[in-house]
């Protein structure tokens, strides 16, 4: 029963994969290893679709491999069995938290995690700045301080940031779509 | 959710559908994972619905770091719990994940080489680029619920530096940063004694 595999098996990578989507990739080596469903090269392209649509990476290297495998039920029978664990253990946690948000400890313990969680996310956001806006592997080869930056990157994240501060009424959606529509222009007129 | 007005019965009746429909909205719009997704749900989740504050959703990601699972789903299991209950939490994360399941289908389906055309990198040039900045905006506004006094700066910027410099393990620093909030919190009563 292929669909029930695919479940069990993602099921196991939501239950230990800790700290997000990226998480579960190690996971996905070890199944293609046990059970040939997919290949090495198919999880690289996996991560390369991951990475260019909207969606949280996890549940959508689940729905690939699923789909892949068996098909849209295969897809549909990955995806829950990678999230079930974690809605499980959230739901429990909630009513928890819940009930003891007036509970003294409680209160010492999330004031330590909120500058925890916010330094973690900080740490997050510098390492998607290096990767969108720095080319690191083309500056070690050429060792030339321009080739380390993405100008048209800076400039466009740069005037964004701006922009979303004093438009604020604007939805972040609009300024992904302009900023995808640049992205294109800029390519077409050679200037990435 | 309580019924403040007329519609409330009403208001009621549709948070089910409400809460799928914008949380599915988060999981069309987010591109770049669980933290991008963070300056969608300031906007629609804090400031539009009002559902959670910015403080909840900084100790639902806090938690989601050291439970399993991907953040996006946890945040939303969180907040759909918070709004409906049990039925709430599970409306909102199927809703999150929805648009993955459809759009990944898609392109499996039809695109061997989706990321290899030129036309669709060049937008993500742009769209990284942008991400970056709502990112960001998104910190800063996380900072001035989290990072209220000098002893939580002091945390912000070790952890900070612990995971960037030495790639200190989320689960490890979530961990400890909880008890350092005790610590620091009982030392700071021992003084007012």
């Amino acid at each position: 029963m292929i669909y029930l595999l695919l479940f069990f098996e993602f099921f196991k990578t939501g239950l230990f994969s800790i700290g997000g989507g990226l998480a579960t990739i190690p996971f996905l080596y070890d199944m293609a290893d046990k059970t040939g469903w997919f290949t090495y090269a198919q999880i690289a392209d996996m991560i390369a679709i991951s990475e260019s649509t909207p969606g949280p990476l996890g549940a959508k290297m689940a729905v690939f491999a699923g789909f892949q495998t068996a098909g849209v039920p295969g897809g549909i029978a990955a995806v829950i069995g990678l999230i079930l664990p974690s809605v499980i253990i959230i739901l429990t946690i909630a009513k928890f938290l819940k009930e003891f948000r007036e509970n003294r400890y409680v209160c010492d313990t999330l004031y330590g995690l909120r500058p925890a969680s916010t330094a973690l996310i900080a740490a997050a956001c510098a390492s998607v700045i290096k990767i969108s806006l720095f080319d690191i592997d083309l500056f070690n080869k050429t060792g030339k301080l321009s080739d380390l930056f993405i100008f048209f990157s800076i400039a466009l994240a740069v005037a964004v940031f701006l922009l979303t501060n004093k438009f604020k009424k604007i939805h972040p959606i609009v300024f992904i779509a302009v900023s995808g529509v640049a992205g294109i222009i800029a390519g077409e007129a050679g200037l990435i | 959710m309580s019924t403040r007005n007329k519609s409330g019965s009403d208001n009621k009746k549709h948070i089910h559908l409400d809460l799928f429909l914008s949380f599915m909205k988060i999981g069309i719009i987010s591109f770049g994972g669980g933290y991008a997704m963070l300056a969608f749900l300031q906007r629609e989740i804090v400031e539009k619905k009002k559902w959670a504050t910015n403080e909840e959703i900084c100790d639902y990601f806090a938690i989601g770091q050291c439970t399993p699972g991907i953040i996006a789903v946890n945040s939303a299991t969180f907040i759909g719990q918070k709004c409906k209950g049990i039925p709430g939490g599970i409306i909102a994360t199927l809703g999150v994940v929805f648009p993955s399941v459809v759009v990944i289908s898609i392109i499996a389906a039809f695109f061997k080489n989706f990321s290899d055309i030129a036309v669709v990198q060049n937008a993500f040039i742009g769209i990284r680029a942008c991400v970056c900045a709502l990112i960001v905006n998104a910190v800063i506004k996380l900072w001035k619920q989290s990072v209220v006094d000098l002893p939580a700066l002091a945390l912000f910027i070790s952890v900070f530096c612990l995971s960037v410099f030495f790639g200190a393990t989320s689960v490890v620093l979530v961990i400890t940063s909880g008890i350092a909030g005790i610590i620091i919190n009982n030392v700071r009563r021992g003084i007012k004694r």
